[in-house]
């Protein structure tokens, strides 16, 4: 058995390109995936279109190109210089002040300001859109106490749970845990068996005294304890470097990493064991790959899919396992949400390691 | 007989061997149907589901409600929450049953009326409204909030127009979101994934098959004919460049006329801009191959460099602006950027030069990179 | 058969003249010195051999000449051209043929032709006539729309050599165009490459079948990276004279007989033919055998005419490390009951899809006995065999190996047997210790038991230098070396060989062959397939199968005599294997040749499956 593992790890490690492209490319993407995959809008462009002389549209600017969310990109003049700005994506948005602004304020008349944003992606725009509405928030109270101004009969005081900031690297961040273990895993995985089939080694191996399941396990365990070890890095990583909290169970987070790698080792050779072509394989493993990524609820909510699309995520063992990494890092999640996620990972393991040691005898002709 | 009456001059010798090589790429394009699927499947499969499935929209958020000492206020109030599409009250009665609500996930955010709520809000002492949101997901959390924001201010409003008409707010912003006015994500999404998934597709398709070559030996009988090298790279390209272009064109027509994402600009931008990309992603592909010398290590790099990359850097879901200075700067190297902001354009905003140009110049100049350094490191001998 | 190019050497000029040619290589660590001024001319028009034990450089030297790879030094002209500087130039005038071939096996045999006329820039108004031409001489014609992936070893060749003649080279260069092929395909490889030369070509292949560099006009025998000797096959016949004799009256002992010769120290060589053991002596003198009259009582010495595969043996063996396997198992004290039946076939069919590859065969192999199956390309023998090893199931039939099914048997039974395919499949990117290793702890060798057996392979099949190499790095020939280790390193009690010897060199083969008789000795049970046919006479009993049947079984003896007649009153059985094929064609068609095809027409399902495109 220790033989078989030691065969595995050589051919996986043996070759020099193939050993840094299991070591090198996820050490770079977890730093610049790190601070590249984030919903937390930063130095934005904007620019300003100022019609207004007054002292208090000033000082509305002022907040907006003092946040830290947006950069002033320039200046317009005129009512066709917002499209110059905004076509060519100089600017994400434009804050627009009209003529009457600051006479209407102190009027108390209610002053209205335009915020014109790039809905090229609208998700950008919506989340600008946001910061604009909160920046402005904060001008109507900081105005109303000044002017002594009626105050509103009640007002909203929102926190956030597990993430006080709303700082989405603390959710991006544990995502990424599970994206590079998930990649990793089927690296070493997918093309493995395929690989044996191409260049006959194979039958070579069945006709050794291993039994099915040996095989299997050798297969497996070099995906498992480098998904194990790569994905420890990461969580050490975005602890360490990172700064994500951990609040929660390590044991926990374990098992989930554990029922996770394997569940996705044995998708891997599943996928493997079907092909007859490395090719083939490499195929499976992209339409594996892809959609378990922007269907697990790494970048998008699972829940604001249709029905249809929510049910298909059930398949993914990425999905639970966010949950888990996510759950335990940031708010020390409750045992029995997390059993509902560790079972179906292990049914699924279970399920794709039978098939894949199935397919390896009824594969052969 | 004379081995020189068999050579023809040299270039009609030249157009036979491209030709020939282009002939034998597409044979085995139809025996080994893998290229097929990646060029139009996996086009099909991964819009189908991303389109339907990928939505950053919330709707339909679970909110607990709970209002500690029920009354007409705390009722009138909650009729905001009720009637927004966004939010799908639950209503709790006590803080810390909707808290469990909440760490089990059920709900994503708690609104808390205090006991107090309706006598302060008559004693004029500005009654507070404590929301809690589940703050894991800061992006869903943060539009939550605005939602929420939006009820709050729409009540106040309400109440104020009841009594003695004003404005709640001094200041009042009206937003113009241009080129998307319906805010459907799916419209900026899909032109993304075409981007994502012609990355997926160009270097998938090139990346096994010079390394197939090295593997089954057939190179070595390749380098000993008078073929030259930009022959043997020219003859791999073209077939897998209509290939991927006939995908492409497969996912221009699905966004158009499945998803219905306006064209405001001309099919032939992004013709010209497509067939630059899908040449870098081509050369990008080939050079995979051609470094790696096997399959299985060729099939690691392409897994490895080319999907995450192209899904997180590209700016298709995460904007590039707002990213470090020292990340943004590897977003450069990546192609699926520049065809990002150009597909996000052409299909809402039209032909915006200003944006169309210097992207397909990039794209031009990576795919002149990746081919020529293909060229360079294709080997010409043995060893 | 010597000589009978002679016309056509005549010609005198050089076409490829080297001077000085060196070449290394860097294999991890070590330098590897591949070629050492080497310096040689090939005369055009005629058939040149490269030859020369494993790793002597051979592939090197025609890759040098392909202007596949640079030397390190030295200059090389071919025709007047430098590979190295004119590479085009020299690519139009040379086909090169690498040992994989270079077909696409996704494409057919038609399309392979086209592609490499386009690529040779044959213009297409000589097509036809060219295509028309090459495929009646590769008797390809038939199969112009099968995918070369599904031919035959020997139909795959030949397409091979057709791929490469297309634009009618001045030069040809062939890397061991043989290895694989049945002897039926072989000869006809031959009758191609006479015709070409016929036609003024000049022909280079390296080969290890040194019948066939016999019938070259000149040779070139390489040794470690140096030229050792050049000239015509029967030059230095003289060196041997008064030492070859044949030893007759063995009978049914031959190889016992041989085995007992083949340990004396003054007998440099000892191979079976037929019913009489061949020797070389060391010195010009009778070999005395008196010793020997116990244990086999009438035996007689007739003196013979030396040949060139004396000469080959006779100049390498002092040079190489003396190779001998001979113990191949710990001595083990168990009697052994040869009349056991290990290995059981009853009524085996297998199809593939509507084609029959094996049609109700079925035969009995007792234990310690060297059972050989034979047949050309493509005629069921791999099939039959990975049904023995249980890799493939029969789709009727049984067969049973010591008792049980291996397909549903227990690992344990698998234990006992050793296997090596026809294929090298070992890991190529683990070290030949690495693999030795892992086979070692496949079959759960204990951790004393397996120093042991690591440095016994190590050691025997002289793998020591290059114990730390990638396998996949390795000569064909060593690979065969280690792929064999690698299937004895447990002892097993029946070992399944598939083309154990294709692409060895005569010595090391005398040394598997060896090997493999003390094993049967010691009560090893041998499956065994070849396409040497003087290797099949070390084998017990043999059966030869074509088209999916069993055509012939029986005792060597018996085989050949059943081809036994009034022109050929003693037939090898090389003669006998080709001649029951034509008896079997014979009433099929009616040419000979037509009669091949239907014993190969099947598509080939071990080809397909092992090279799946």
């Amino acid at each position: 058995m220790l033989g078989l593992l030691k065969k595995e790890f050589l051919a996986l490690l043996r070759d020099k390109k193939s050993r840094f492209v299991l070591i090198g490319p996820p050490l770079i993407q977890l730093l610049v995936f790190g601070y590249a995959a984030t919903f937390d809008l930063n130095r934005v462009p904007i620019a300003i279109y100022n019609e207004d002389s007054g002292s208090a549209s000033r000082e509305l600017i002022a907040r907006f190109t003092g946040a830290k969310a947006f950069r002033e990109v320039g200046r317009i003049t005129r009512q066709s210089g917002i499209a110059e700005f905004i076509n060519p994506k100089k600017a994400l948005l434009v804050l627009h002040i009209g003529r009457e602004f600051s006479r209407d304020l102190s009027k108390r008349k209610p002053a209205s300001i335009q915020l014109i944003v790039d809905g090229r992606n609208s998700n950008t725009a919506l989340i600008a859109l946001n910061y604009a509405q909160t920046i402005l928030a904060g001008f109507n109270r900081t105005w109303t106490e000044q002017q002594r101004l009626a105050i509103p009969p009640a007002r909203l005081e929102i926190r956030a749970w597990f993430n006080p900031n709303l700082n989405s690297q603390w959710f991006i961040v544990p995502g990424i845990v599970g994206l590079l273990t998930l990649v990793v895993t089927m690296l070493v995985t997918a093309l493995s068996v395929a690989r044996e089939r191409e260049q006959g080694t194979f039958d070579q191996l069945l006709v050794t005294p291993f039994t099915p399941l040996e095989i299997l396990i050798g297969k497996a365990l070099p995906g498992v304890l480098i998904g194990l070890v790569e994905s420890s890095f990461i969580v050490l990583m975005a602890v360490y470097w990172f700064h994500v909290p951990f609040v929660g169970d390590v044991a926990a987070l374990y098992l989930g990493i554990v029922l996770f790698v394997v569940a996705t080792a044995g998708v891997g050779l599943m996928i493997s064991s079907l092909a007859t072509t490395q090719q083939q394989g490499l195929l499976g493993a992209f339409l594996f790959i892809v959609p378990s990524i922007i269907l697990s609820g790494f970048a998008t909510p699972i829940a604001n899919m249709p029905e249809t699309v929510q049910t298909l995520t059930l398949l993914i063992p990425l999905r639970y396992f966010l949950v888990i990494v996510r759950g335990v890092m940031l708010e020390s999640i409750p045992l029995s949400l997390l059993s509902d996620q560790y079972w179906p990972m292990a049914v699924i393991g279970f399920a794709t390691l039978g098939l894949a040691a199935w397919m390896f005898r009824r594969r052969l002709y | 007989m004379n081995a020189e009456h068999y050579v023809s001059p040299d270039t009609s010798a030249k157009r036979l061997r491209l030709l020939g090589l282009i002939r034998k790429e597409f044979l085995q394009i139809r025996r080994d149907l893998s290229s097929i699927a990646i060029a139009f499947l996996l086009p099909i499969v991964l819009l189908i589901i991303f389109g339907y499935g990928v939505s950053l929209d919330a709707k339909h958020v679970h909110v607990g409600l709970v209002a500690e000492n029920p009354g007409p206020e705390t009722a009138d109030f909650f009729s905001g929450l009720q009637r927004s599409e966004y939010f799908q009250p639950v209503y709790f009665s006590g803080q810390r049953a909707a808290q469990k609500a909440l760490d089990q996930r059920r709900i994503s955010a708690i609104v808390r009326l205090r006991s107090d709520f309706s006598r302060q809000l008559l004693n004029g002492h500005s009654a507070p409204i404590d929301v809690i949101v589940d703050g894991v997901d800061a992006n869903t959390a943060r539009l939550v909030s605005g939602y929420l924001q939006g009820v709050w201010a729409g009540w106040l409003q309400r109440r104020l127009d009841e009594r003695a008409g004003g404005s709640a707010q001094a200041v009042l912003m009206q937003q113009r979101i241009w080129f998307n006015p319906a805010v459907r994500s799916r419209d900026y999404l899909v032109p993304g994934l075409i981007a994502v998934i012609m990355t997926l597709t160009g270097a998938l398709l090139t990346a096994m098959v010079v390394a197939r070559e090295w593997d089954r030996g057939t190179l070595e009988a390749l380098l000993a004919t008078p073929v030259s090298v930009g022959e043997v790279l020219t003859g791999k390209l073209v077939p897998y460049y209509l290939l991927g272009m006939g995908g492409m064109a497969l996912a221009i027509g699905m966004a158009i006329f499945l998803f219905e994402v306006p064209l405001r600009g001309s099919l032939w931008v992004l013709f010209v801009t497509g067939s630059l990309f899908l040449l870098a992603a081509l050369g990008m592909g080939l050079l995979i191959s051609i470094i790696a010398q096997n399959q299985f290590v060729a099939g690691q790099m392409a897994i490895i460099t080319t999907y995450l990359p192209a899904f997180i850097l590209s700016g298709f879901i995460f904007d590039i602006d707002s990213m470090p200075v020292a990340v943004q700067t590897f977003t450069y190297l990546i192609a699926a950027r520049y065809f990002v902001a150009i597909l996000q354009t052409v299909f809402l905003a039209g032909d915006v030069w200003e944006v169309i140009v210097p992207n397909a110049l990039a794209l031009a100049l990576m795919a002149l990179v990746f081919l020529a350094l293909a060229a360079r490191r294709m080997p010409r001998r043995l060893g | 058969m010597t000589g009978m190019l002679d016309s056509a050497a005549n010609n005198s000029i050089v076409a490829v003249a080297a001077t000085g040619l060196g070449k290394h290589f860097t294999v991890g660590q070590r330098q590897i010195t591949a070629l050492e001024s080497i310096t040689l001319s090939i005369r055009a028009g005629v058939v040149s051999a490269l030859i020369g034990p494993d790793g002597a450089g051979k592939t090197t030297l025609l890759r040098l000449l392909a202007g596949l790879l640079v030397p390190d030094h030295g200059v090389i002209s071919v025709f007047g051209l430098d590979p190295v500087t004119q590479p085009d130039a020299v690519h139009c005038i040379t086909g090169y043929m690498p040992q994989r071939f270079g077909l696409y096996e996704d494409l057919t045999v038609q399309e392979n032709l086209d592609l490499y006329a386009d690529l040779h820039g044959v213009p297409s108004r000589l097509r036809p006539a060219r295509f028309h031409e090459l495929l009646e001489m590769t008797k390809l014609s038939a199969f112009q729309g099968r995918l070369a992936g599904k031919l035959s070893g020997g139909m795959k060749q030949k397409l091979g050599l057709a791929c490469t003649l297309v634009a009618q080279p001045r030069l040809l260069l062939l890397d061991e165009p043989t290895v694989g092929v049945d002897p039926v395909s072989r000869r006809e490889l031959w009758l191609i490459i006479e015709r070409m030369v016929a036609t003024g070509t000049t022909v280079l292949m390296s080969t290890a079948y040194l019948d066939e560099a016999e019938r070259c006009h000149e040779i070139f025998m390489l040794h470690a990276g140096k030229l050792l000797r050049q000239g015509a096959p029967g030059a230095d016949h003289s060196i041997l004279a008064g030492r070859c004799f044949e030893i007759h009256g063995a009978e049914s002992f031959t190889r016992r007989l041989q085995s007992r010769l083949a340990e004396r120290p003054n007998i440099v060589d000892a191979v079976i033919q037929g019913d009489t053991v061949r020797v070389v002596t060391a010195r010009p003198q009778t070999p005395k055998l008196d010793d020997l009259a116990a244990e086999f009582p009438s035996l007689s010495v007739t003196p013979v005419p030396p040949r060139f595969e004396d000469g080959f043996i006779a100049l390498l063996k002092p040079l190489v490390e003396q190779v001998n396997l001979g113990s191949a198992l710990s001595p083990s004290t168990e009697a052994v009951d040869r009349e056991d039946v290990v290995i059981e076939v009853r009524e085996v069919e297998r199809w593939f899809g509507d084609f029959h590859a094996v049609k109700r065969i079925s035969f009995d192999v007792k234990r310690g006995e060297v059972f050989g199956l034979l047949g050309a390309n493509g005629a069921g023998k791999t099939t039959t065999f990975r049904m023995l090893c249980g890799l493939l199931p029969p789709s009727r039939g049984q067969l049973r190996v010591t008792g049980v099914d291996l397909r549903s048997a227990a690992a344990k039974a698998r234990r006992r047997i050793g296997y090596m395919s026809q294929k090298f499949s070992l890991y190529g990117a683990l070290s030949v210790r690495q693999n030795l290793e892992f086979f070692a702890s496949a079959y759960r060798l204990d951790s004393r038991l397996r120093r042991i057996r690591l440095d016994w392979a190590l050691e025997r099949f002289q793998l020591t230098t290059y114990a730390e190499s990638s396998s996949g790095d390795l000569p064909l020939g060593h690979k065969q070396r280690l792929a064999l280790a690698c299937a004895l390193l447990h002892e097993p009690e029946i070992l399944f060989l598939d083309e154990p010897t294709s692409g060895v060199d005569p010595l090391m083969r005398r040394a598997f062959w060896s090997a493999i008789n003390a094993l049967a000795e010691q009560g090893v049970t041998v499956l065994v397939t070849t396409h040497f046919m003087e290797e099949a006479e070390y084998c017990d009993r043999l059966v030869i199968m074509a088209a999916g049947s069993l055509l012939a079984a029986g005792r060597p003896q018996e085989i050949r005599a059943q081809a036994r007649s009034p022109d050929q009153p003693n037939p090898s059985l090389e003669d006998a294997f080709i001649r029951l094929l034509h008896n079997i064609a014979g009433s099929d068609v009616g040419a000979p040749q037509a009669g091949l095809k239907g014993g190969l027409q099947g598509r080939s399902p071990q080809q397909s499956e092992q090279t799946p495109s």
